[in-house]
Order: C-alpha cells, then structure tokens, then sequence
C-alpha cells in the first residue's frame, strides 16, 4: 500500500550522488521525527516526508527478521487517514471504490480500490466501518490525487441534496506494529486480552489514558495493529510500546521486504491508474453484491474482466541468480518479453529471490518456467503462488 | 593486511624500517577513491577495484554480486558489477579504462564478503591500466575522507 519507491534507490542515489538525506525545505515530518533521529533513524525522502529507511542499531537484514521472529514498529504517519460523515456516506463511496460498505459491519475493515472511469486503480485503501463514520487510510504519495478525486465526485453528491462530507484526519498519527509479540506488547499497556479482536477489525482502545483507534492490520503479512493515536501523545505511546523487550524500530526498508514477502502490494510499482483488479490479481476485493450492481467508476470496464479474462495478470516469481528489481523484463522461455518485474527483492526469510510483475495471460500459471533480464542478463525464473511467506494473521 | 593501512601517510612516514619487502612493494600501491564510493590500488599498472567500507554500511547486507567476466575491455565509467541488498542494486562503475584480467570469483559463493572485508578479501575485479593518468582525476584517502563526511552531514 505504500506509494512510490524512492527509498529503494536510496543507496543507490547515495552511491551516485549523495543526495539522498538533505531535508530539503519543504520536505515534511511526522510527529515522530525527533524520537527517529534521536533513535539512529536513517531518514529519506519518501512520499514528501522525510521517513526512516532504517534504524542504526539494525541492517534492513535484521529489522526485517526481527519484525517476523517478535515485533517491530513503524512511523506510516505519512499516510493519509479521512472520515466521511453523513448519512449517505456508504453510498456516496460506493461509487468511488468497489468495496460492499452497506454490509460491512461496524468495527470491520476492508482492503479496497478507488478506480478510475477507465478501470484503472486510483490508490489502493483500506476502510473500516465505525458507527458513526467511514474510517478510511489511504497512501500517503496519493494524498492529493484521491483527495482531490473524492472532493470533485463529492461536491457533485453533495449539490444533488446527498447527505455526506469528507474529514481529513490531521491531528492523530498512525503508527503500526507488526510481529507475533505485537499482541502481547499492546495488551501489556492496555491490561486487557485481545484474542477476541480479530484481523481486519478495528476498535477505539484507552491506551494509558489516551483514546486511540486501533486496527489489527498491517502491510507485513504478520499479526499487529495500526494505532491512531491522537499527535500530542503519539511520541509517549511509541516509547511505551518500544519499551517492551522484544519490539524494535523498523524503517521503510524492512516494510517493504515484509510486504513483498506476504505478497502485498505497492501502489506506484505493482498498482497503477492503467492496472485494473482484474489484471491486479485483486478481483477479491470485489464482493458479489458489487459483482452484480457495479456502479463504481469504471465498472463496465472491470466486470467483464472477471469473466472474460484480460491480456496481462500479476504473477509472483521466483527468480535465480541476481534479483529481478522493478523495471526487469520477463521473458517468455523462447525469449519473447511478455512482461516486466514492478518489485524484486531478495527474501530475507526464504534465502532466494522473490518478485512481482505482470505477464502475458497464458504464462501466469504457477510453476511456468520464464526467463527475465537483469544486466542484459537472462536469468531463469519461475512463476509461483502468493504469498511467498505464509500469512500470519490472527483470525 | 590492509591496504588502507599501507597507504596511510603515517605508517609510510613512521615505519618503513619495519616493513618487509613484500609489504614494502603494497607500500608503493597507489589508493584512490571515486565519489561513488569505489576504491582502486593500483601496483605495477593493475588496479584492484572494490566499493568501500562506507558504501558496503549503506548498503547493508550483499546478498548478490555481480562480478565482470575477465578478458573484456572496459572504459573508465563502464559498468564493472553490480551489488545487492536487501536494500538496494547498486552499479559499480570502472573508475579507469584498461582489460579485466581478473575478477573475484569468491563473491559468488560467499557475497558476504564484501560486508566482512570490503577493502581487501571482498575486492571485485584487476584491470591492467591502459592510462594511468586517470588516477589523477579520482580521490585520495583524506579526500574521499571527507567527502563522505559531508554526505553524512546532507
């Protein structure tokens, strides 16, 4: 879910141009800017922000093991949280993304997309319905663009007598965290069991004194939760959570790998507003209701998808050799490109190379041998199932 | 042994009565750096090429190397190779022109290296200078020294 990809060039523009740490002027911060420097926090521009890439009391190599083996945390800060309000609010939504919300019960969240008249993904969401509200995240490198997509198709709801508005959450942050201890690091804080809240729900939690929103949710593949946490108290309830013995801080760098490993994806590498859900392996996301009534932007073009197939698809990849980076041609086995990698990364839990991308229907079958291009390099690759490290989310 | 040591002015100043030969020889290599974080030693017209200790803590853990194939031509700002980490891909560009006569063929099985002993053990490739004023344009120690400072300082 998160945006853009500057960080992964990061060493890379270090190694060319040493650029890469200046925060520049209009560069913005979090909340937490100060306790990251004042934790080694290696910060980079990311999304307009500056954001730790990594901490330096631990490799990507490590914050990425670490956040699997106990629990780490992470400032998403940057992301972009709204509230739509109004009576009319599940309807008005409905025709922005392809989510279900007149049936998705109170304290339930859902991942969802906002789409384009053409069927293209605007940004990937996730959404959860509160009693009174919609409570939805969305990236932070898409901020303007969705906002300025709901406030026009908003005002046009609102002008025909529709009974909603759109908040903009600015004075919480949002901070996750992600691992098998994250449950026992909260419940630690709170005094309260938490094996009754189950993953993709969401409730309002005291946290020593403090009225936070808590979702157990993450972009890891791990069990863990996204805490919103009102911006005055948000620096106190890290260092509470990191107080506990088996959390550490994780950066942008170890995120990444994470949520390439659980096989999620990064709007900007492998979403785009030319990809449709269907292409996007994320046909899931639209439930049956939506199947058979549409009226989200760009259904007539998504629907038919479904059922008629589309000329490209997302694979995972195992891939030999060097890893296959965002930008690498896939290759058929007789050399044709049939695709491109949209991110790569060695894995760090399963020691070999794993990636994502698009290919040609017909080669997106798992286990079909393919070929991609790394350095004018062709290098064996095959096509495998998703995610690459079993999810582990608690139900 | 470590290159960097023999290079250093003070060990040249302070203690060649205690050198042996053989380490008296690496004395005379010449140590230089490029901006993008490469180093080169060159002795009798062969530069030894690596990326330095600076770059491999960038980078992080080298999981993947790509060494070149020995026997080709390379020009000054060619690519020579590649590392990765989980991080990032990172070029490594020729920081002279001449033949590759030699790559480090450990870095295959044992990436790693580049981690442990980046200036020494974890070096990437030989190249039999064809000029070797091309030194002249690229770092010394106390140079690149502090261009990495004022990096860290951005």
């Amino acid at each position: 879910m998160l945006a853009a990809n500057l960080f992964k060039k990061q060493a890379v523009q270090c190694m060319a141009r040493r650029t890469f740490a200046s925060a520049s002027d209009n560069i913005k911060k979090t909340a937490l800017h100060d306790f990251h420097l004042k934790n080694g926090g290696k910060m980079v521009p990311f999304a307009g922000y500056a954001m730790p890439v990594q901490y330096s009391n631990m490799g990507v190599l490590a914050s990425h093991l670490h956040t699997r083996e106990k629990a780490s945390i992470f400032d998403v800060s940057h992301m972009l949280q709204t509230r739509l309000i109004g009576k009319d609010r599940a309807k008005f939504f409905e025709t922005l993304v392809v989510a279900d919300l007149h049936n998705l019960p109170v304290g339930s969240g859902t991942l969802s997309l906002f789409t384009n008249e053409n069927g293209g993904i605007i940004d990937d969401t996730i959404i959860m319905q509160q009693a009174d509200s919609l409570y939805v995240v969305s990236n932070a490198a898409c901020a303007d663009k969705d906002l300025a997509h709901i406030q026009k198709h908003l005002k046009v709801f609102q002008d025909k007598g529709g009974d909603v508005d759109l908040k903009i959450i600015d004075d919480h942050s949002l901070v996750a965290i992600q691992g098998p201890s994250a449950a026992a690091a909260l419940e630690s804080l709170i005094g309260e069991d938490l094996k009754d809240f189950a993953f993709m729900n969401g409730r309002f939690i005291t946290i020593r004194g403090v009225h936070c929103h808590v979702a157990r949710s993450g972009y890891t593949g791990e069990d863990g939760f996204e805490l919103s946490i009102p911006t005055p108290d948000v620096v106190n309830i890290t260092e509470l959570l990191l107080s506990h013995p088996d959390v550490e801080l994780a950066g942008l760098g170890a995120r990444d790998s994470l949520r390439l490993e659980a096989g999620l994806c990064l709007y900007g590498n492998d979403l785009d507003d030319t990809t449709t859900p269907i292409e996007g392996g994320l046909t899931w996301t639209i439930p049956k209701s939506r199947r058979e009534t549409g009226g989200f932007l760009g259904a007539e073009h998504i629907l038919p998808q479904i059922k008629g197939g589309v000329s490209r698809r997302r694979v995972g990849l195992f891939v030999q050799g060097a890893p296959a980076r965002e930008g690498a041609e896939i290759l058929s086995p007789e050399g044709e490109v049939i695709g491109k990698i949209t991110s790569g990364v060695p894995s760090p839990c399963l020691k070999r190379n794993i990636a994502m991308g698009y290919v040609k229907s017909g080669y997106h079958k798992n286990k079909t041998p393919l070929k991609v291009r790394v350095r004018n390099r062709v290098q064996e690759a095959e096509v495998t199932k998703m995610p690459f490290v079993p999810a582990r989310y608690h139900k | 042994m470590s290159l960097r040591t023999f290079t250093s002015r003070f060990v040249r100043a302070y203690t060649p009565a205690r050198v042996a030969p053989f380490q008296f020889t690496r004395a005379l290599a010449t140590k230089r750096y490029t901006k993008e974080h490469e180093w080169i030693s060159v002795e009798d017209n062969v530069g030894t090429i690596g990326i330095t200790d600076y770059a491999q803590k960038s980078l992080g853990d080298v999981v993947f190397v790509e060494i070149p194939s020995p026997g080709q031509a390379i020009q000054k700002g060619e690519q020579l190779g590649a590392v990765e980490s989980v991080k990032a891909a990172s070029d490594i560009f020729s920081p002279v022109s001449g033949d590759i006569i030699e790559a480090n063929e450990a870095l295959d099985s044992e990436p790693g290296l580049i981690n442990s002993s980046p200036e020494e053990n974890g070096w990437l490739a030989k190249v039999q200078m064809n000029e070797s004023s091309e030194l002249e344009g690229l770092l010394n120690e106390e140079q690149y020294k502090t261009h990495c400072e004022s990096a860290e300082d951005h």
